[in-house]
């Protein structure tokens, strides 16, 4: 039986490179996917292009490709990644560019585009509806599926480099084009699908985002290995890693990571299926090896899922410690010198919270624990203007000189901030297209 | 005793979303998740965070429960004020729940 080899390169824009590499060099791969590209980085990359700050692509491209194309090359697998953000052709452009710096002439390299549909949303979205204004819209990209990537696959691109692709769809693809399954064979999506979504967070398969000590413990995380998984014509896989990399693939880690960041289990929603994965089972056939079957699928959902971006004015935060005797006294005659000088924000805008104590989840579902030796007073307010904002700030370092006792490490950060909505759009109103590059 | 004693949990969001799994280390111990970890009484925990009651569904074949928790539009991870905005730490809300299980 025919079989395909898909690593996963990395889990989010930031993630470290060393793993890939390592996939790269030494997992025997047909493909690896990077998947660099979170609800709101699009709109980011949009602004920063806009603005001319940036080209509009990962800013991590070249050092990835830089790491991994003579690797990919000489091994003969192929990159499949949404690093290409809001600008796929130059990041098509700028890998052909490294291509050729690398002396690896000939390599195709793929930009897959049409996700863009801001034009369409614009029209579409009337300022009565949610109370927004059309200025305020920064960014629309509709989460195109596998069958975007088929023709650059076909055309032999040894890279492809997409803007907004559903997650699991940039690994499906590979399966959809190697093993000639038929788009409407829903239970073999529905199965790739499932693969796709355990790789498509790199490191969370293989005890990243797991470890708690004395209940889940993980060796070695410092030097966690990124999954790959090696797939049938039947969809069904085996899940591994490399022998010489941290970490720990399980069936624990398996079933964490399948239900990550789902809903409805039966009914897990891409561009290319309505995927099932109630039926799915996790078989340990020796350390770091797990096989995985039984996901199904039926009909795709009719419309596309869009990612609209929109300014909400600037969100300002400021920090500052107090620790030893009375710490959480003096944090907390901070916190009410704060809130008088700053009450001209509206309270819904506003928090101010005790790290330490209450900032991860607020004060209702935080536990009253011992009174800590240190605590971190944190004032964060948002739906400003520029000037309020860094007042916020101001506010906050005056705590050095004109607060409570003690008070030291301050920090502050202001940015502009982006906010994401999610609307849909018929299939027939959003055309993808495909462009080449040989180094 | 708590459910950390006899459970896992991962916390994932999308938008104003946040679903909780949670799974049984032993899967024989799963219909007891089923009995005693109710959407009920899961969404009188996270009562302060939610708009709507806390949806449950049952996944027998991973001895696991997935609950999808609705909060305001204002806390989506790209809004909220929060430290996690996200809520990646709120599985550690739900297994420091209390149940009445006896086992020693």
């Amino acid at each position: 039986m025919k079989s395909l080899r898909i690593g996963a390169g990395a889990g989010f824009a930031g993630d470290r490179i060393d793993p890939a590499v390592d996939l790269a060099r030494d997992g025997n791969l047909d493909y690896l996917v990077f998947e660099c590209l979170a609800e709101r980085t699009i709109a980011l990359a949009q602004l920063s292009k806009r603005q001319k700050r940036s080209p509009g692509f990962d800013p991590l491209l070249r050092e990835r490709m830089e790491a991994v194309l003579p690797l990919c090359r000489k091994n003969g697998a192929r990159i499949v990644s949404n690093m290409g953000a809001a600008n796929p052709r130059a990041a098509a452009r700028e890998t052909a560019r490294i291509a050729r710096e690398l002396g690896l002439h000939g390599l195709r390299i793929a930009a897959v585009g049409g996700d863009d549909v801001l034009r369409k949303v614009r029209r579409k979205l009337r300022p009565e509806n949610r109370g927004i204004a059309q200025e305020q819209l920064v960014s629309a990209n509709a989460y195109l599926g596998a069958d975007a990537l088929l023709d650059a696959l076909r055309g032999g691109a040894d890279v492809v480099l997409t803007g907004r692709v559903a997650d699991p769809s940039l690994f499906l693809a590979p399966m959809i084009f190697e093993f000639g399954w038929a788009l409407d064979d829903w239970n073999l999506l529905g199965q790739g699908t499932a693969v796709g979504h355990l790789l498509e967070c790199a490191g969370q398969l293989t005890g990243g985002y797991f470890a708690d000590p004395g209940y889940k413990d993980v060796p070695n995380l410092d030097t966690l290995g990124f999954p790959l998984a090696e797939v049938d014509e039947n969809g069904e896989a085996l899940l591994t890693k490399l022998e010489s990399s941290g970490g720990a693939l399980t069936i624990r880690t398996c079933k964490e990571q399948i239900l990550y960041e789902v809903q409805d289990p039966a009914r897990y929603l891409t561009p290319d299926v309505t995927a099932d994965f109630t039926g799915i089972r996790f078989h340990e056939i020796a350390p770091d090896r797990i096989r995985v079957r039984g996901a199904r699928g039926t009909d795709r959902p009719r419309d596309l899922k869009v990612s609209v971006g929109f300014y909400e004015g600037f969100v300002a935060e400021g920090q500052i410690s107090y620790a030893g005797p009375g710490a959480l006294s003096r944090a907390r005659l901070a916190r009410d010198v704060l809130a008088s000088r700053l009450r001209w924000i509206p309270a819904a805008d506003l928090q101010l919270s005790f790290i330490g104590v209450n900032a991860m989840h607020g004060e209702a579902l935080s536990t009253a624990g011992p009174e800590p030796y240190e605590v971190r007073l944190r004032g964060a307010a948002r739906h400003l203007s520029e000037p309020q904002a860094r007042k916020v700030v101001q506010e906050v370092e005056s705590l050095y000189v004109n607060g409570p006792a003690g008070g030291g490490g301050v920090s502050t950060s202001l940015r502009e901030n982006i906010a994401m909505d999610a609307t849909f759009l018929p299939r027939s109103s959003v055309a993808p297209s495909i462009s080449f590059e040989v180094a | 005793m708590k459910l950390r004693q006899i459970a896992h949990a991962r916390a994932g969001d999308k938008g104003s979303i946040v679903n909780i799994s949670l799974i049984a280390f032993d899967e024989t111990d799963y219909p007891l998740l089923v009995e005693k970890v109710t959407g009920e009484k899961v969404s009188g925990l996270f009562e302060p965070l939610i708009m709507q009651p806390v949806e449950r569904y049952c996944v027998p074949s991973l001895g696991a429960l997935n609950f999808v928790l609705h909060r305001a539009p204002t806390e989506s991870v790209t809004r909220s004020l929060n430290l996690d905005a996200h809520g990646k730490g709120l599985s550690f809300v739900l297994l420091n729940m209390e149940v009445d299980i006896d086992r020693d």
